[in-house]
């Protein structure tokens, strides 16, 4: 069984997580798009940090047998595997629009710089 | 002061079909209208075939989404010192026949924002899919509830706004399904918003962009931000009075 202190100091962490990621939609720094999935996490790591019981069932169906907190930072690792890989598809996304921002930009300077020289 | 000009703006994207019929029914509605197209980063001759109607048009670089669109032309309306904006979608759905319903309420200053619904005043013949349903009255129940005022249509883009909302829009626009959000943000910065019973028609061409897992995520993201919105600064300060 996981011990208490373990659970309660994963809770602790947990509503944390999710207050901060709400705090940051309110003052704007963070984007709805991009807070759901902190706030998947936030959510699924505090029902396994709160339900003792529920931690050891799936600490049982993935053979770990001695230590059930184990299966908390497997799933908190997974979830931030998620979210570094989501990220990197954003970035993508926003470099290939700063290209073409960028070329649109300089077409138009150019643009205008020729017709100054008229 | 002088009477302020109009104006009607008009996403679209990837509406080439569509696009120059709804300009062009704009444009024998009112021919004192402006007409602005937002072409948000089509990949077809949207952009060409809303020119060639008549109407101005500013090309997105690339994609926006709906909110970048449409806050686009609010920005531009702003700009060009326009005192009330009409806003319809680009795919033939509204119709500009309709427009004067919306207008009413600006004019007796009875409002600021004006929702052409297709559910108040009971002229029911719209019946969408079930999915779609459980989505409307969602949003419709729970945007009464922040607004405290009972809104059937929360999610129609047939909408008038006066000059006060197109600064408030123009500072500020939600990203998808903004009407939603818009319509808390609105009330929040104690501007009024009332809905008129509208007609609308089918969609004449393309498809609607909405697939039942990207509603689900939309829902759920929309309704996390109406949420948080209440809690949020106003970003346009309350006008005296």
């Amino acid at each position: 069984m996981t011990p208490l202190f373990v659970s309660i100091a994963a809770s602790i962490a947990s509503v944390l997580l999710i207050l901060v990621v709400l705090e940051l939609i309110r003052s704007r720094r963070l984007r709805e798009r991009y807070a759901l999935l902190w706030l998947a996490t936030g959510v699924v790591l505090l029902v396994l940090s709160v339900w003792r019981g529920g931690l050891n069932t799936i600490a049982g169906w993935v053979g770990v047998t001695g230590y059930p907190p184990a299966v908390l930072f497997a799933v908190a690792t997974l979830f931030i595997l998620a979210v570094l890989l989501h990220y990197s598809t954003v970035i993508s996304k926003l470099a290939d629009q700063n290209v073409i921002l960028a070329q649109k930009l300089a077409l138009l300077e150019q643009r205008l710089g020729a017709g100054e020289k008229r | 002061m002088p009477e302020r000009r109009r104006i009607a703006i008009v996403p679209a994207r990837n509406e080439e079909a569509a696009v120059g019929r709804v300009v062009e029914e704009l444009r024998a509605f009112d021919p004192e209208l402006d007409v602005l197209v937002i072409d948000d980063g089509s990949e077809d001759a949207t952009a060409a075939s809303a020119a060639a109607a008549g109407a101005a048009v500013v090309s997105l670089p690339f994609n926006l989404g709906i909110g970048g669109a449409v806050q686009t032309g609010f920005k531009y309306a702003l700009e060009h010192g326009y005192g009330t904006v009409i806003r319809l979608d680009g795919d033939g759905q509204h119709d500009p026949q309709e427009i004067p319903q919306l207008l009413g309420p600006l004019a007796r200053g009875e409002a600021d924002v004006v929702v052409g619904s297709r559910f108040a005043g009971g002229n029911g013949d719209y019946r969408p899919p079930f999915a779609r349903r459980v989505g409307i009255r969602w949003f419709a129940r729970l945007v009464s509830l922040l607004t405290r005022q009972k809104l059937t249509d929360t999610t129609s883009g047939f909408q008038a706004v006066n000059a006060r909302a197109i600064r408030l829009f123009a500072a500020d626009y939600p990203h998808d399904y903004p009407e939603v959000e818009a319509a808390v943000m609105v009330v929040r910065h104690r501007l009024r918003i009332l809905e008129v019973p509208v007609r609308m028609r089918g969609r004449e061409t393309g498809a609607s962009s909405i697939t039942v897992l990207r509603s689900l995520y939309y829902a759920i993201k929309v309704t996390l931000a109406l949420l948080v919105g209440i809690f949020r600064r106003r970003v346009v300060p309350l006008e005296e009075g």
